[in-house]
């Protein structure tokens, strides 16, 4: 089974997650001159995953910056720019070469504030694309979102939809504090939808992506679209799934998780990154400190193995959750 | 240590430098009256942490001098106290940061000792990370790019932070673009321990400038007109567009790293040429050759800047500590601001020491 043949539930029209995207930050550089949009390959080539084709034709190469490779002072001059008044996006051409930025992103961005006393906010948001299922290897495929969310000061964001791609990536933009906005490269051509214009979706607030009965499955990014095909078999067999799309992971909408585990009063938590330390952790510490009373069996977690990501495709889908994972898992828990 | 030569200072030229060189030892008695205060304080047990510029103090006062204060943006590192009073920074500011008070505006005692930061004099947070600001300098100048407004940024640092690689990936692309930005750097040939010759296989820094496509400029950062000059040309010159330049000020650290540091790994022929080095002594004896202190003026001069030092700190020291349960406040925007730090930005960039001196 895959993802790519039985995409239930999100129609054959639309734009993609990638056309929303560029549509998302084609407008915010239109809307307000401050937006300017740095990294490498964003220019001349529009990014190679043409997430920025066409800005540098319409806003120029100045606000549409192709920088050298040089991910620290990406991160580094989006901060300073700004302090002094702008709105940059600073992109990762992928996550997994965010790690030169972290200092910037951890202990410059994350700190500003606090540390100035208001004085100086940071409204950068940093964009990467990231995820595994796409032969990559391991430096075009790690999720990295677990690092950030560990860090007070940053918020961070990962839409699974078009729709909540642009009304997200159109918030963050507007947001007055650094934003990490990080995008499934399986997502990216994958799935239409159909995007109301001028849509600004609210950073923190969770999608309930589809209602059930029997057991929630609490996820974000690609594992929304395994979670809707493992729904569709388990409806088969008797077992009404509820899906909540977390949407943003820091600050995670605790209210959400909390009204779907009281509601089917079984959770289980999918992610592709690996599990220890990690955002199904989290999710988990916080039902069973919180909702014990209210839960019918165990927290279960779907997470990728501790495991570095291999390029070839064996490996690579052993490690990895897919929908029939997830079916399994499921099954476990509506019969606990 | 690398040691200083000892050169001929640079003459005034004109009334305005004459006036200027004169300020700059006002600034300086300032400053020194202001570091002994935290010394002490130190000592006492008052003041846990004590970071001051004794050496540097020259090279910071005349080099913020030459900026464009309140519009220019100043990228400061943990030394540069001095720099922060050429720029109008209050010693009261100073103090409420290094006793740990609630009202102190640049990081409500949450940062450690002069970690300067003030939005209405421009001047960017600064942080313990070695050359974390330059990035941010770099920064602040492509957005006086893209803004089209003819704003300057200044980053300061050590010879230290020339070693990290933001340090490169900055001056880099601030090359690439012809970026209205001065990388100033206060070179002591000394890494905390580490002396120069093992940080970088040159004397000055500014022998790096041809390779990031920008001039490169050595200057005795003793002589206050030469750094004055050096940083005003650099400044005007990134206004103009013609874009970076590095500037490596030679200074002698005179007091240890920090309060916390010990200065046992330098011989004491190397804390002698340090002293030797005083850019205080020599300064004085311009001011008197060229007519611009009187014999006698110099110990009411002095008079009045420790009556200021002391006024400012005991006037810290009446102010309340901070509270725990303002701690996690300005994590996230919304939150009401800091009463004191609003309270100085509504006052716009007020008074600064070189106020109505033009040259």
């Amino acid at each position: 089974m895959s993802v790519e043949r039985n995409a239930s539930n999100v129609p054959a029209e639309g734009i993609t997650l990638l056309q929303a995207v560029t549509e998302a930050l084609h407008e915010e550089l239109a809307r307000d001159p401050r937006v300017v949009l740095l990294g490498q390959d964003v220019g001349r080539k529009g990014g190679v995953f043409r997430a920025t084709v066409g800005l540098q034709a319409d806003f120029g190469p100045l606000r549409v910056l192709d920088t050298p490779i040089s991910e620290d002072v990406i991160a580094g001059a989006a901060i300073g720019a700004a302090m002094m008044g702008l709105r940059p996006v600073a992109e990762f051409q992928f996550a997994d070469y965010i790690f030169p930025a972290l200092d910037q992103i951890v202990s410059q961005a994350a700190t500003m504030r606090w540390r100035s006393v208001g004085g100086y906010g940071v409204p950068v948001v940093f964009r990467a694309p990231f995820g595994a299922g796409v032969r990559g290897g391991v430096y075009h495929s790690q999720s990295v979102e677990a690092f950030f969310c560990h860090t007070p000061g940053l918020k961070v964001v990962v839409p699974s939809t078009p729709r909540d791609a642009k009304g997200l990536l159109k918030a963050a933009i507007r947001d007055d504090d650094p934003v990490l906005f990080f995008e499934h490269k399986k997502s990216y051509r994958r799935y239409r939808e159909i995007v109301p214009p001028g849509e600004v979706i609210p950073i923190g607030v969770a999608r309930l992506d589809r209602e059930g009965r029997d057991l929630s499955i609490i996820t974000y990014g690609v594992g929304v679209h395994h979670a809707r095909e493992a729904a569709d078999l388990l409806a088969a067999e008797g077992i009404s799934v509820e899906i909540l799309d977390l949407r943003t992971l820091a600050p995670l909408d605790h209210a959400a998780i909390a009204a779907t585990v009281m509601k089917t009063r079984k959770a289980l938590v999918l992610h592709e990154a690996n599990k220890t330390m990690g955002i199904g952790a989290e999710v988990s510490a916080f039902i069973a400190e919180e909702l014990f009373m209210e839960l019918d069996g165990p927290i279960v977690r779907v997470a990728g193995d501790d495991c570095h990501l291999p390029y070839n495709g064996a490996e690579e889908d052993a490690i990895i959750p897919n929908p029939a994972k997830v079916v399994e898992a499921a099954r476990r828990l509506a019969a606990f | 240590m690398t040691s200083l030569e000892v050169g001929v200072s640079s003459a005034p030229a004109n009334a305005g430098e004459r006036a200027l060189l004169r300020r700059i030892y006002e600034v300086l008695l300032l400053s020194r009256a202001v570091e002994e205060r935290f010394w002490l304080l130190s000592r006492q047990g008052v003041a846990s942490f004590v970071l001051t510029s004794r050496g540097h103090d020259v090279a910071q006062i005349a080099s913020g001098a030459a900026i464009r204060r309140g519009h220019d943006s100043v990228w400061p590192y943990y030394r540069d106290m001095a720099l922060g009073l050429a720029l109008g920074v209050s010693p009261f500011e100073m103090y409420l940061g290094s006793l740990g008070r609630a009202a102190d505006s640049h990081s409500g005692s949450r940062q450690l000792t002069m970690h300067l930061s003030s939005p209405r004099l421009r001047i960017g947070s600064v942080s313990s990370e070695i050359a974390a600001h330059l990035p941010h300098a770099v920064g602040a100048a492509y957005a006086s790019k893209v803004l089209g407004d003819d704003r300057v940024a200044v980053a300061w640092f050590g010879d230290g932070a020339a070693s990290e690689g933001a340090t490169h990936e900055s001056m880099n692309l601030a090359g690439i673009h012809k970026l209205p930005v001065v990388f100033f750097c206060e070179n002591n040939a000394l890494a905390i321990s580490v002396p120069l010759a093992l940080q970088m296989p040159i004397q000055s820094l500014a022998e790096r400038g041809p390779a990031y496509g920008m001039p490169g400029v050595s200057v005795d950062g003793t002589d206050a007109l030469a750094v004055f000059r050096a940083t005003r040309q650099a400044v005007e010159r990134a206004r103009s567009g013609d874009g970076p330049t590095i500037i490596d000020a030679r200074v002698p650290r005179i007091t240890s790293h920090s309060s916390q540091d010990d200065d046992a790994y330098r011989t004491p022929e190397e804390r002698a040429d340090a002293e030797a080095h005083d850019p205080l002594p020599k300064l004085r004896e311009e001011l008197l050759e060229y007519g611009l202190l009187e014999p006698g003026e110099e110990v009411e001069m002095q008079r009045a800047a420790h009556a200021r030092a002391m006024a400012e700190s005991d006037r810290a020291l009446a102010m309340p500590e901070a509270e725990p349960g303002r701690a996690k406040r300005w994590l996230y925007a919304g939150d009401p601001p800091h009463p004191e730090l609003a309270a100085l930005e509504a006052g716009g960039i007020g008074p600064g020491p070189f106020d109505g001196i033009a040259v």
